[in-house]
């Protein structure tokens, strides 16, 4: 209070944390990328994980063909994550994990490796991303059904609140359901749904097999209710997006106070980590991409009283392919920049008495409350994954349409095209990271040396015992005892998995394309009817596509929004969905008996996986075209026609209409029935 | 695509012949149904020298009722006893007027090197919960090929009437605490099935208490027209399963306990007239003289056809009343329309 009217602070504030998200190949090799993102000022870490760590799966498993060290780096026990850790002091580091389904094991793991290096778990800092909602919802990588994830979920914030306390448990994912085309009142709405889903199983979890304890419960719900952050997305539209946060802090306090009965102001603080938007960064002059990603990091920072804790920007490449470290080193800088250059950090909240603000955040809080009822009278967050998916299979929809009639500019996209040959993506490799293939079988050598090293009874003793807990939820037992057990025993990531999806079950979450309404018919749409009722009578029944994403990429939009366009302009659609091996794919084809397949792949692995497709249908004697979607850098789409593929479409393909055009021509000439000139 | 040759394969037991077969019977080209009808000729009684020996088994019930599941363990439980099946799946989202998303198909587990497994989308008939004329025949088709031909589709109230039209068992499946299931059965809405499935009997309870209510229900409905008893079974997909070997041995003695050439042959007569009406309309019932009229010259044609050739007699005797018709129809009756497939919704769409 030194001067009440002076509009600067006494002191300028201290920076938020500054991670980037990045892992890759190996462990060494990630290790090695860490200590040069902290030598260059990042001041967390932020973990990638592959997606067979994600899902569960070991690296010789057939559904990790393609993916191992692809978007992030192999963990498979605990020496991976002691090397990852390699010289990095746990005790001091702050440490973000983008782990899910597997979080407790990896947790587990980062807890034993911090054992190794002489820490005690009471002083680890960090977050596991652990929210399993939105992989049902938006990501793809979770790996039990959802009423034992919840379990896994609630057992381990029970856990961390008691023996990890800085550890932040959870992470409610906001940013995941943008990327899957939420709508800013969908993005507050599903996110604190999710909260609320999340702490109510934790209170029943706490609450354990004898009532009455009541007392102790509410004063651990203080300490949970504390511990959970949330990790959101802010897109390009940076004043309404702003305009979100301070929304999402109104409610959470809300909720803190008049669901959970929380008085302790420092407990009711809405506190989030943030990556800023990736699906609206562009392939088309990609270089346009850094001013869209220092825009939405001002989204994140500009008013105090709604200011991130941490954040990771994207690289501009991300459309392209992996970011190398130098991209990811200029979006450090961006942070740098906005922290230590500009005098953002020296003033109050900018917007305390804003009315454009004041109103804003009004609107969307009005229509945020109104979702939640929904999500509410569906049963809540886990009963409404079905609803919540199908809306945002719907929005997203509505999000391309807007594109694509031109009424939502992206420059260099729909607008403003014409451009000079960038000479940032010049280089042999179109300015991308390419994940040397050797890495794969170098990982399965180096398992296959773990699994003779290792003590092999003391890890099925650890793996028997979290199988007896795991079948035994009336207990109340905390699984983390058992999977720290396993960790420290020399399991692998995929053996706790199994063992875990052998009593817990597979599960396949809903699609959301069932339900996602019709499009409004445009004149392209229109036509493009014609054009698949003239083939139908040309070919004697409909045009029958397969849509669906081998390997363990779970990002599923872009084939959802495919299968959606093509089931408007008339075609019968076989969704499959994600997670599918080639031998499944081939099956469906054959038993399908569709005129052509769609295949999407975000995670890269391409590369392996659209061959070993092409040989299974080849084995199974399919003969149909293949077309392929997704992150396919130009260097790689001359290899992948030669191998078979008849059209790859990337994301400067926006026009999802036109794209389905080609395929239904695609399919009039390789069944003998062009249509007529 | 040579439609005798595909019958003949599959009435020798050769399952690859199926997913042709299957593109073959949904095909709307002149060329393709007269295939088609070459097809199910060669899959008819005659051919076979007496009803196909599959057990068609019509699963419906509401969604989220846990089908999917429970049909994942059933494929599970018929394969450990080297069963062969294969499974049409019928979308309800889409009529054939329109396209289709069948969204739901990987939710059945089976591995996909599995030969004795065929999983095939079909779209709906024009009515909610209806079954296009193309899935009846092939069923009546698969029937020939694999020992288990599962129907599924979704809904309740019409749907298991639908699966009826075509199926040796039904099955109904709903879930705990389901009082829907309950007011159509008791109001009427709904014809009894043959086995009833109570699903996630894990929730102990309310699954318990389902099931009491069903059976109490269905003593309330009295004996059935046929004599029949309705099972009420409660199963639990999740792991260990439970109750999956009783629900497969409860269709196995339903089917066991079937006249199956009497069942057989009201399905093919029932067929014959519903792919009449949908390819002609009530304009083609009244050029026979009604529906009973039709239904007593579907009486007298030998037991043993096929229903396309039924439907054939059907439409005979419709040129044969109409003086107008082109004279080759009279003459050349492989010249008639050729029902072996789904009514063509493009050309009639164009013909408006």
């Amino acid at each position: 209070m030194s001067d009440q009217h002076s509009p600067h602070l006494p002191e300028r504030d201290r920076p938020w944390m500054m991670r980037t998200y990045a892992g890759h190949s190996t462990a060494k090799a990630s290790n090695e990328l860490y200590r040069g993102n902290l030598a260059k000022g990042q001041t967390g870490l932020s973990v990638a994980f592959d997606l067979p760590t994600q899902t569960g799966y070991d690296p010789d498993d057939e559904l990790s063909r393609g993916e191992v060290g692809k978007v992030g780096v192999p963990v498979v026990h605990r020496g991976d994550m002691a090397a990852l850790m390699d010289g990095i002091p746990l005790g001091e580091m702050n440490t973000s994990m983008t782990i899910n389904a597997t979080a407790a094991w990896l947790l587990a793991l980062y807890i034993v490796a911090a054992e190794d290096q002489g820490v005690e778990q009471g002083h680890l800092q960090g977050t596991t991303q652990n929210d399993i909602i939105k992989e049902f919802l938006a990501r793809g990588t979770y790996a039990f059904p959802p009423a034992p994830s919840m379990r896994l979920i609630a057992d381990m914030i029970a856990y961390t609140v008691e023996h990890v306390p800085k550890w932040n448990p959870i992470n409610i994912c906001s940013y995941h359901l943008q990327e899957a085309g939420a709508t800013p009142v969908q993005e507050i709405a599903y996110a604190m749904s999710n909260a609320i889903a999340v702490l109510d199983a934790t209170r029943d979890r706490l609450g354990g097999p004898a009532p009455g304890s009541s007392d102790r419960v509410q004063a651990l719900m203080g300490e949970v209710f504390g511990r959970i952050s949330f990790f959101v997305n802010a897109g390009v539209r940076f004043i309404e997006e702003h305009a979100k946060l301070r929304a999402m802090g109104i409610l959470w306090e809300e909720l803190g106070r008049e669901r959970y009965g929380l008085e302790d102001e420092r407990r009711l603080r809405f506190r989030y980590g943030v990556q800023v938007n990736s699906l609206g960064l562009t392939e088309a002059q990609p270089e346009n991409n850094v001013q869209r990603i220092v825009l939405e990091a001002l989204a994140v920072t500009l008013g105090r009283d709604a200011r991130a804790r941490a954040i990771q920007l994207p690289a501009w490449n991300e459309a392209l392919g992996l970011p190398r470290p130098w991209d990811q080193q200029w979006s450090l800088r961006i942070q740098q920049v906005l922290a230590y250059e500009t005098d953002l950090l020296e003033y109050p909240d900018i917007f305390e008495g804003s009315k454009v603000m004041e109103g804003l955040v009004a609107e969307l809080l009005e229509g945020a409350r109104a979702e939640m009822a929904v999500v509410a009278e569906h049963g809540g967050a886990v009963d409404a994954v079905p609803y919540m998916k199908a809306a945002l299979v719907d929005s997203h929809r509505k999000r391309i349409q807007r594109i694509e009639s031109g009424e939502q500019v992206v420059v260099g996209q729909n607008r403003f095209t014409e451009t000079e040959v960038s000479p940032l993506t010049a280089d042999a490799e179109g300015g991308i990271l390419v994940v040397d293939p050797a890495v794969e079988a170098e990982q399965i050598a180096s398992l296959k040396r773990w699994r003779a090293e290792r003590d092999q009874q003391a890890v099925e003793a650890a793996l028997t015992e979290l199988a007896r807990v795991a079948a035994s939820e009336e207990s109340h037992e905390n699984l983390m005892l058992p999977t720290i057990a396993a960790a420290r025993a020399g399991a692998t990531t995929g053996e706790w998995a199994k063992t875990l999806r052998e009593v817990f079950g597979i599960y396949r979450a809903p699609t959301g394309v069932g339900e996602a309404s019709a499009a409004p018919a445009d004149e392209e749409l229109s036509a493009l009817r014609e054009q698949v009722a003239s083939l139908t009578g040309r070919l004697g029944r409909r045009p029958k596509i397969l849509v669906g994403k081998p390997g363990l990429d779970g990002h599923s939009n872009g084939a959802e929004q495919i299968a959606v366009r093509a089931r408007d302009a008339g075609m019968d659609v076989v969704y499959e969905g994600i997670r599918l091996t080639p031998a499944q794919i081939a099956a469906s084809a054959l038993q399908e008996g569709v005129h052509v397949i769609g295949l999407s792949i975000l995670s890269g692995s391409h590369r392996e996986l659209i061959p070993a497709v092409i040989g299974a249908l080849r084995d199974a004697e399919v003969d149909v075209p293949v077309v392929l979607g997704g992150i396919i850098p130009e260097q790689d789409v001359a290899q992948l026609k030669q191998a078979g593929v008849a059209a790859v479409y990337t994301p400067k393909d926006f026009d999802i209409t036109r794209i389905v055009h080609d395929i239904v021509e695609i399919v009039g000439e390789r069944n003998g029935v062009p249509a007529p000139a | 695509m040579d439609g005798a040759d595909l019958g003949e394969r599959l009435r020798e037991r050769d399952l690859s012949a199926a997913p042709a077969a299957l593109n073959l019977l949904e095909s709307i080209t002149p060329a393709d149904r007269e295939q088609a009808a070459a097809l199910l000729h060669e899959v008819s009684p005659a051919a076979l020298g007496g009803e196909a020996q599959g057990h068609i088994v019509g699963v419906t019930g509401p969604p989220g009722a846990g089908k999917s599941t429970l049909l994942s363990a059933l494929l599970h439980a018929w394969r450990s006893q080297r069963k062969t099946v294969a499974m049409l799946a019928v979308d309800p989202s889409s009529k054939r007027s329109g396209g289709s998303l069948l969204g739901d198909r990987a939710r059945v587990e089976f591995d996909p090197a599995d030969r004795g497994v065929l999983i095939r989308s079909t779209a709906a008939g024009e009515r909610l919960g209806g079954l296009a004329p193309a899935t009846r025949a092939a069923a009546q088709a698969l029937a020939a090929a694999f020992d288990v031909v599962v129907i599924e589709t979704v809904g309740v109230g019409q749907a298991e009437t639908e699966v009826a039209d075509v199926a040796d068992t039904v099955v109904v499946v709903v879930q705990p605490g389901s009082g829907d299931v309950l007011q159509f059965l008791k109001s009427g809405i709904m014809e009894t099935p043959d086995v009833l499935v109570v699903t996630k009997a894990d929730l102990g309870q309310l699954a318990l208490a389902t099931r009491r209510d069903l059976s109490a229900a269905l003593r309330s409905l009295g004996t059935r027209e046929d004599g029949a008893q309705t099972r009420v079974l409660a199963v639990s997909s999740l792991s260990p399963p439970q109750g999956i070997e009783e629900l497969v041995a409860a269709l196995g003695e339903h089917r066991a306990s079937l006249n199956l050439a009497g069942r057989r042959l009201r399905v093919r007569r029932a067929g014959a007239l519903l792919d009449f009406v949908a390819e002609h309309g009530e304009g083609g019932l009244r050029a026979v003289d009604g529906r009973r009229a039709a239904e007593r010259l579907l009486e007298a044609q030998p037991t043993d056809l096929d229903s396309q050739a039924l439907m054939r007699a059907l439409e005979q005797a419709m040129s044969a009343d109409r003086p107008e018709s082109p004279a080759d129809l009279a003459t050349n009756p492989s010249a008639s329309p050729n029902p072996a497939a789904s009514v063509n919704p493009i050309q009639s769409e164009e013909a408006e």
